[in-house]
């Protein structure tokens, strides 16, 4: 997939519409997100109840790229469990490093398979793990019983 | 046809069919054959570590390595060959300023003036020092076109301002700033001045007696030499009651168990072996600049320039920061919006055309706060650049809300 397209998929599906990126009610784990050296910020919430993420969604600011990433993230983890969250954000690491291509091992990332391409784009790789790392964070300090 | 093209191989490089067109030259520059093929000679026939060695080879690297330390004396009128520090780049000359000077000769509740638009590297090693020693920050801020008024300047530098540290030129504004006139007033109340050289040396003339600055710090890649060699200047009586930034070898006097004695100037400020190749580069980079000459880049530059924010005007939903219209104010610097745009999307769309511009927060922060914007497009000139290479930006710029789903 070309760049234009990328950029058109991303952003038809997820940065324009602004869908998950809103606060959710009674988060219980709030966890903010920076790349340093591009100012992208996310603050991720989740509501986890006895280890099902229940909701999820976002606030912050940032490219398309990291706005987006993040939206098809909240779409994927919903209703997981936390470990199955973790999971998949290793698969997404994974699929960003170019070390997981098989199209069946992606397939649990639903829409964020669209950001495969950028493992090509070492520029904005930050861009877009910046969600996922930030969910791996948030898991951590929820599994240390410290999430607000 | 720009006559310089020819020197550059990398400006006629393409890919995917798409011509290179290099507009990130506030980051660092691009490099004539003339600097390829001196370094690339230096390691072929003159390559041994210089100032040790008792064999002809060695003394031929030595000699090459202080010729380069004159050429860099002259280029800018420095009294003494010793009054030139060669550095890694500008941030390794501001830090032994900050670690030499600011760490000996502030105290307690003494005052360091700098503007908010200062780049990180003259910012953090201040506030180093500050920490440190307990000595108050006080940061001056421009007016809404980026400019230091008369004003701001003298309510700033006081009796109690210890030491001044500016950039003479804004690497995200593209400002000229007043360093003449802050000189002269941070000199009237006994400061020492700290001048970042390294975004205007490349463009105007540099005459250290004329500035009159304590200290001038830049970096070679910004002005065609190779990445990893800078120059710190500064003023024989203040270098030679400094003492050494860091220790080791070629440094020393005499050493012992228990103590050392220092080399003099300027090795005193040179420990370690030193980058021979890059100093010899810098040499050949401020021939070739002088062979252009800085009246031939200012004028360039200056039609560049006016031409680019003509173009930029046509554009709709884009916005440029700072009114400096003239290359004697704005120094080739071109910072800008695309509205709904992300900076780092526009670089990525852009970049698909093969134009290459900076976005981000270019190391100022304090200033990105200040100016109420997260991040911001640069587009940096040289006078290797040309119309077309401004022509191909607009088009390419004219793409990006399209891509983004925003319209025209």
């Amino acid at each position: 997939m070309g760049i234009e397209q990328l950029y058109t998929e991303i952003i038809t599906e997820h940065n324009n519409s602004g869908r998950n990126k809103h606060h959710i009610e009674n988060p219980t784990v709030i966890k903010k997100g920076v790349n340093p050296s591009c100012g992208d910020e996310i603050a991720l919430e989740l509501r986890e109840k006895n280890g099902v993420i229940e909701d999820a969604a976002f606030t912050g600011i940032g490219c398309a790229i990291s706005q987006a990433s993040a939206s098809m993230m909240v779409d994927v983890i919903k209703g997981k469990t936390t470990q199955e969250a973790e999971k998949l954000a290793d698969t997404f690491f994974g699929m960003i490093k170019n070390e997981i291509t098989d199209e069946e091992k992606l397939e649990p990332l639903e829409d964020a398979v669209a950001l495969k391409d950028i493992a090509h784009m070492p520029a904005r790789v930050k861009c877009a793990v910046l969600g996922w790392h930030t969910l791996e964070e948030a898991i951590k300090d929820e599994g240390a019983g410290n999430g607000k | 046809m720009n006559p310089y093209l020819e020197d550059f191989p990398i400006l006629k490089s393409e890919s995917n069919g798409k011509r290179l067109v290099y507009l990130d030259n506030a980051a660092t520059t691009q490099h004539p054959v003339q600097v390829i093929d001196a370094v690339d000679g230096y390691y072929r026939t003159s390559n041994a570590n210089p100032h040790r060695g008792l064999y002809g080879l060695s003394v031929k690297a030595t000699q090459m390595y202080e010729d380069a330390r004159h050429a860099v004396g002259e280029f800018i009128g420095a009294e003494k060959d010793s009054e030139i520090i060669f550095t890694r780049n500008a941030t390794e000359a501001l830090n032994l300023v900050a670690y030499s000077y600011g760490l000996n000769f502030l105290h307690e509740g003494d005052e360091i003036v700098l503007p908010v638009s200062e780049h990180h590297s003259n910012i953090l090693p201040w506030q180093m020092v500050s920490k440190a020693k307990g000595a108050k920050l006080r940061y001056m801020y421009p007016d809404k076109s980026g400019r230091l008024t008369d004003e701001e300047i003298n309510s700033k530098i006081t009796g109690k301002t210890r030491l001044v540290a500016i950039a003479h030129v804004s690497n995200v504004l593209g400002t000229v700033n007043p360093v003449k006139k802050i000189i002269e007033k941070a000199h009237s109340v006994g400061a020492a001045v700290v001048l970042d050289c390294a975004q205007s040396i490349p463009h105007y003339k540099i005459d250290v007696k004329g500035l009159g600055a304590d200290f001038i710090a830049f970096s070679g890649h910004k002005m065609l030499a190779p990445m990893g060699i800078g120059v710190l200047y500064g003023k024989g009586e203040l270098l030679e009651k400094m003492p050494p930034f860091l220790t080791g070898g070629e440094m020393i006097e005499y050493v012992d168990e228990n103590g050392a004695t220092f080399a003099p100037l300027p090795q005193k400020f040179e420990a370690g072996t030193q980058n021979v190749g890059g100093a010899v580069g810098l040499g050949a980079a401020i021939k070739y600049i002088e062979n252009v000459g800085y009246e031939n880049i200012g004028k360039t530059e200056d039609g560049l320039l006016s031409y680019a924010l003509g173009r930029f005007a046509e554009l709709p939903h884009v916005t440029v920061y700072g009114d400096a219209k003239s290359a004697k104010e704005r120094c080739g610097v071109i910072s800008f919006n695309v509205d709904g745009v992300h900076p780092h999307d526009v670089a990525t769309i852009l970049d698909t055309d093969n134009v290459a511009i900076r976005a981000g927060h270019h190391c100022a922060q304090p200033l990105m706060h200040y100016l109420g914007v997260n991040a911001t497009c640069r587009a940096s000139l040289y006078f290797y650049n040309t119309k077309e290479d401004i022509d191909a930006l607009a088009k390419s710029l004219k793409k990006v809300r399209g891509w983004l789903g925003l319209g025209d």
